[in-house]
């Protein structure tokens, strides 16, 4: 039974899609993308006619032949594509691969504070779902933790030359004197071991000052805002304790912060709700208003029954405005522009270079988060939980409890994903977003597998149609971080 | 590669393994690929072994674990004496266990 088995050829795992005119395929899970010629698609035609969804080798020969090929070609392309896997022959099982241990780590994110001087109502920090269990603990992080956690750093990320901490909060300003005397210490470490480091933060903006502007200019520390757009939007969540909105305090400090920081990129990161959700006008606003160099949309994680959550039907409205900007987003990439929507320029980056994830992002593996307490978590979103800490800074990372923490997140454990087309990206979605929707940080999260498909589909036909008409835009992202 | 033409990084390494096979000798070497063993996901007639003992009068060294038998009742054939009541009561039974052979462990107990 086994023999004859392997002779049999049916299709392998691939998603196919159509971009200019011509046809594409997705590779599942290698992440690949080819062109595809007339040959291969009658390949696919012969095995998709049959019944059973299978063919031997004779059969699969002799269809090729009679649609005009000859004998010596069709040998040809029926290897070509069992050995690239778009055909598969007999049992080809995939070998689960195993929870790596040791991985260096490349980002330290610190929460410099875990106080605010605003009160977003969807804030995952204090908002009605939160993770965090901060009573008890230091509100704000002192030298000790902070250098403590810098060595720890490039103690544990040996091997890599350079390195990345991105500064959190709370609202990450409040505790800029901490920040300033980090950068200055872990730039001296760092230069001691010949090696680099460099620096983020995120902000709401309402504390920037012209010298604060001038220290993250001159340290080339990356900035992103949280910002939800123009006055009547942003203000809806975003505002301080007494319920005033914010965009009057920071509109000034955004445009002085974009004038005057040439170093690196501004960005702004927008929390869609039910509310806030005409996606296109908030992307005018910032972006041309404003002048962000990119922004970014993600729709908020919360249980789905509060009431600035968005629902499907929002969410399908909310995607059919990513498409009006993708469509912009081809037109600029056409022209040898970057258009700013960052949504689609993070997916080409991921496409380019063929990711195959086991887990949906970095968390608890090169990047963990430390909280004002020194307490590790997997990233910032769990900063502060105890349920989630796996360590101390002083004392390491709880290797049984990281093991775990990927053992859940690991796509061989998420059953549901393995027939999904778009998992070699997706990898069952945000461990936060998990927890915070299902109780388990390893569970997918099946409520945006529709739009993750969608999304990854919009993506790779404007991943086509650039490979096609000006396929230099692409060698942008050879250089653009897999996972930022 | 002829009929695909490569357009990521990872299609590139595909690509270029194609190329180095087709520099070898490879005659020899174009068989089909090797039999794994067949592992019959089935009840006890299509020869999983049963709810048997080991040499000892234990379970521990059976070929398969006993969990793995029961795995099976669960998948393809519905065996409410034997096996969760998957379709009502506990539908998330096997959630954790993608594949019975590794992760049998994680089968949850359920208690009636």
């Amino acid at each position: 039974m086994i023999a004859a088995e392997t002779q049999l050829y049916r299709l392998g795992e691939f998603h196919p899609f159509t971009a200019g005119g011509r046809q594409f395929l997705y590779l599942v899970p290698a992440g690949a993308i080819f062109e595809l010629d007339d040959g291969v698609q009658k390949v696919i035609g012969a095995l998709r006619g049959r019944e059973q969804g299978y063919a031997s080798h004779d059969e699969l020969t002799a269809a090729l032949t009679a649609q005009g090929l000859s004998a010596e070609d069709a040998l040809d392309l029926i290897e070509e594509l069992h050995q690239s896997r778009v055909i598969v022959a007999g049992d080809l099982l995939l070998e689960p691969q195993e929870v790596p241990e040791d991985f260096p780590l490349q980002t330290l994110v610190l929460n410099l504070t875990n106080q605010c001087n605003l009160s977003c109502q969807y804030c995952y920090e204090f908002g009605a779902d939160k993770v965090a269990t901060p009573d008890g603990k230091p509100k704000f992080m002192n030298f000790e933790t902070a250098r403590a956690s810098i060595d720890f750093l490039l103690q544990q990320s040996a091997g890599r030359r350079g390195v990345h901490v991105t500064f959190f909060g709370g609202e990450t300003l409040m505790n800029f004197p901490l920040l300033q005397k980090v950068v200055t210490y872990a730039n001296e470490r760092a230069t001691e071991q010949g090696r680099s480091i460099d620096f983020s933060l995120t902000t709401n903006a309402t504390l920037l000052t012209p010298a604060i502007i001038e220290f993250l200019s001159e340290n080339r520390i990356g900035v992103t805002v949280s910002m939800d757009g123009p006055a009547e939007l942003h203000d809806k969540l975003r505002v301080f304790a007494n319920g005033t909105g914010s965009y009057d305090v920071i509109e000034p400090r955004v445009r002085a912060l974009i004038q005057n920081h040439k170093t690196r990129p501004i960005t702004a990161r927008v929390t869609l709700t039910s509310g806030v959700s005409d996606v296109v006008r908030i992307f005018r606003h910032l972006k041309d208003d404003l002048g962000f160099h990119e922004v970014g949309f993600a729709p908020v994680t919360t249980s789905p029954n509060r009431l600035y959550a968005i629902n499907e039907r929002g969410m399908d409205g909310v995607l059919e405005q990513f498409h009006v900007l993708a469509d912009e987003y081809l037109e600029y990439a056409l022209r040898g522009e970057m258009h700013g929507f960052s949504n689609v320029s993070d997916t080409l980056s991921e496409l380019y270079q063929g990711v195959n994830k086991s887990h949906p992002c970095g968390a608890a593996l090169g990047l963990v988060g430390v909280g004002p307490s020194g307490d590790i978590a997997p990233c910032h979103r769990f900063v502060d939980s105890d349920t989630h800490a796996m360590g101390h800074i002083s004392s390491g990372i709880d290797r049984k409890k990281q093991k775990d923490f990927l053992q859940r997140g690991h796509i061989n454990s998420k059953y549901d994903c393995h027939t999904c087309w778009a998992r070699p990206l997706c990898a069952g979605g945000c461990h936060h977003e998990a927890y915070v929707r299902y109780g388990d940080s390893g569970h997918p999260n099946l409520h945006y597998c529709d739009w993750i498909r969608d999304w990854t589909d919009t993506c790779l036909r404007i991943y086509g149609e650039i490979s096609i008409h000006n396929p230099a835009f692409l060698r942008v992202f050879a250089e653009r971080k897999a996972l930022s | 590669m002829k009929h695909m033409r490569p357009l990521n990084q990872k299609a590139a390494r595909i690509a270029s393994q194609h190329a180095q096979s087709k520099e070898d000798v490879t005659a020899l070497q174009q068989t089909a690929p090797a039999p794994r063993p067949h592992i019959p996901m089935g009840c006890t007639l299509s020869f999983s072994p049963g709810w048997e003992v080991d040499s000892a009068g234990g379970t521990a060294g059976l070929c398969q674990p006993v969990e793995r038998d029961i795995y099976d009742c669960y998948v393809t054939c519905f065996w409410p004496a034997q096996v969760p009541d998957h379709l009502n009561n506990a539908p998330d039974w096997a959630g954790k266990c993608a594949a019975a052979t590794k992760d049998w462990r994680n089968l949850d107990v359920v208690f009636p």
